[in-house]
């Protein structure tokens, strides 16, 4: 397929350390797109998230998500709770006992009188190497001519493979349809030019939409900034191409461990694994037909 | 306050939204279909007429149940010929739909043509092809639970088809041991004795290599299902294998147990699955692990 003859080609600058699993810096590519327009993605900047969830709103709207009734989860302000079929934006809060470097007023604060309030959008990864669409049965999940995931809601069968593939714990089944559902980045607006409704709708710009190297040229500088400014938790994940699931086409500044943030620490794309799974498969099939061989062999009774 | 592992204690997965009747059902059933389908084949070859009788409507009786099963499970069921849209090694529920649609009409075309003596070219044909298919049948579906993101599904893909293929083995004997005169029966008890040295030597590597992971495995409603399934393929083995050849009640309380052991077998499976994918330690803990060893 010609999609494959830009195999060897590598991004920009020397962040792209190939690994076994991986053949390229182009998904789209690589699924056999020829020339495809650049890769595009979200840089999702928690440090100025200030938690409106307008993202949320903005994404529910435009897509035409349903409600998924009114739950009140005691989370801080979290009454989304997570990624589902029907909250392909969710917004995360945490609150901690850790200085922020402004004196906190509130007496609920840590040991040192601090406390600090971390907010954080989490969206589909849009994973490079995404096991969602490589469990597909159906081929109802695809590549986009963007790099992007998307499901075909007229051939999705809701066989749910999808759901314990994901890494993330993003892609789910919506019960009441019985089809699955997740975060298209807006493929109806990209594709005639605008940003998604997420990114359009965030006041503070946290959601950042763009060309992939151009938006990790501008995590490499924001994250540098915040590191002259003595912010030494803050560090970029999902933004390299070199991790388990080959790079994420939706990654993020955090200002704490992953899993604070309910995110994977080191997602392995499953999907690595599967030609030893494959080859484990054949051994034991032709072990148990070895075993009825044997049973069958000698005597007669 | 945030504990600093997870986030509010929730799932970092999506647990699967599979229904266990459903899925570990089919687990176990289809390991039932392939297994019967070797014993099938093996017993037209030598001439087993009662053994290939059972074995054969054992298989098409359980092939036919696992595709009801499956298609219950889908979201849409009216649209489970989409499964036939694509041919993917990349998942194994792909794959495994092509192994059943070539297996279960062989399956189905091997037990009528033994039922009503018609065709019997076609019938041997048939249930030698269904017994080539058999060994895929019943070990694939380790490949389809392991391609998942699930903790313990996934870390066990070494050692999980050999503990499924035993299972299948134990099934179908089980299955032959109930229903085959004991005359006969001969390979049942031996496939029996081989089937459960398997399952019970694989699970015991499975939960080696998982270690803190295989706490589901041992606790919970899946660890009483798995304890379940290792005491009654024992007895099992015991009362139908080796007790079975002299009397035909034992050996069918013998074969009861070794189908009820593989059934514990598959749902205790299932359930440990789906309880490491509920609980966010088992995603994280193994995965900082790994950061750390990169340090």
């Amino acid at each position: 397929m010609s999609g494959r003859e830009a195999g060897g080609e590598t991004a920009p600058g020397n962040r792209l350390r190939l690994s076994v699993h991986q053949s390229g810096g182009n998904p789209a590519r690589d699924a056999g797109y020829v020339d495809p327009p650049p890769r595009v993605g979200f840089f999702t900047d928690t440090s100025i998230c200030i938690g409106c969830k307008a993202c949320e709103v903005a994404c529910k709207e435009w897509n035409q998500v349903p409600d998924d009734g009114l739950l009140q989860t005691g989370f801080s302000l979290d009454n989304t709770g997570g990624l589902s079929a029907d909250s392909w934006r969710h917004v995360a809060f945490i609150e901690q006992g850790k200085p922020l470097g402004i004196p906190a007023p509130d007496a609920d604060a840590g040991p040192d009188g601090e406390m600090r309030w971390l907010m954080a959008s989490d969206v589909c990864k849009h994973c490079t190497h995404a096991a969602c669409l490589d469990v597909c049965p159906t081929g109802s999940l695809f590549r986009t001519e963007f790099g992007t995931v998307v499901v075909q809601e007229d051939i999705c069968n809701g066989c749910g493979y999808c759901v314990p593939a994901c890494p993330f714990g993003v892609i789910d089944r919506r019960e009441d349809d019985g089809r699955a559902f997740k975060c298209t980045l807006c493929y109806d607006r990209i594709g005639v030019g605008m940003e998604p409704a997420c990114a359009k709708a965030c006041p503070t710009d946290s959601i950042q939409f763009g060309e992939l190297e151009d938006l990790r040229d501008r995590a490499a500088d924001r994250l540098a900034e915040l590191h002259a400014a003595g912010v030494g938790d803050a560090r970029l994940y999902g933004e390299r191409p070199d991790d388990g699931v080959g790079g994420a086409g939706a990654f993020f500044l955090l200002l704490d461990e992953p899993e604070v943030y309910g995110l994977p620490p080191d997602p392995v794309v499953t999907t690595r694994d599967l030609p030893r799974m494959w080859r484990q498969v054949a051994l034991a099939a032709g072990s148990l037909a070895a075993g009825a061989a044997i049973a069958f062999a000698g005597r007669r009774r | 306050m945030s504990d600093g592992d997870s986030y509010y204690g929730q799932p970092v997965l999506n647990p699967p939204v599979w229904a266990a009747l459903d899925i570990a059902g089919y687990l176990f059933l289809g390991g039932l279909a392939g297994g019967s389908s070797l014993l099938g084949a093996g017993s037209e070859l030598t001439g087993r007429r009662g053994l290939a009788r059972v074995t054969k409507l054992g298989a098409v009786g359980a092939i036919s149940v696992s595709l009801v099963a499956l298609i219950h499970d889908l979201g849409r069921p009216s649209r489970f010929l989409n499964m036939l849209r694509v041919f993917k090694v990349t998942s194994p529920m792909s794959v495994g739909t092509w192994i059943l649609t070539a297996y279960a009409p062989l399956a189905g075309l091997a037990a009528a043509s033994d039922l009503s003596g018609r065709a019997p070219r076609v019938g041997r044909a048939a249930t030698l092809g269904a017994g080539g298919l058999g060994p895929a049948v019943a070990s694939y579906t380790a490949a389809l639970i392991a391609d998942t993101a699930v903790p313990v599904w996934h870390d066990a893909h070494r050692e999980l088809p050999f503990v499924f293929v035993g299972s299948a083995a134990t099934a179908a004997a089980g299955l032959a041991l109930l229903g085959a005169p004991p005359v006969e029966a001969g390979p049942a008890r031996r496939l029996a004795l081989i089937g459960a040295a398997a399952e019970l030597l694989a699970s015991r590597l499975m939960e080696e290599r998982l270690g803190e992971l295989a706490e589901p495995l041992h606790h919970g409603r899946s660890g009483m299902l798995l304890r379940a399934s290792k005491v009654l393929t024992v007895l099992g083995v015991g009362f139908g294998a080796v007790l079975g050849r002299r009397g035909r009640r034992r050996a069918a309380l013998g074969g009861g147990m070794l189908l009820a052991a593989s059934a514990c077998t598959r749902f205790g499976i299932f359930e440990a699955g789906m309880a490491s994918a509920r609980d966010p330690r088992h995603t994280v803990a193994p995965q900082r692990g790994r950061v750390a060893a990169r340090r």
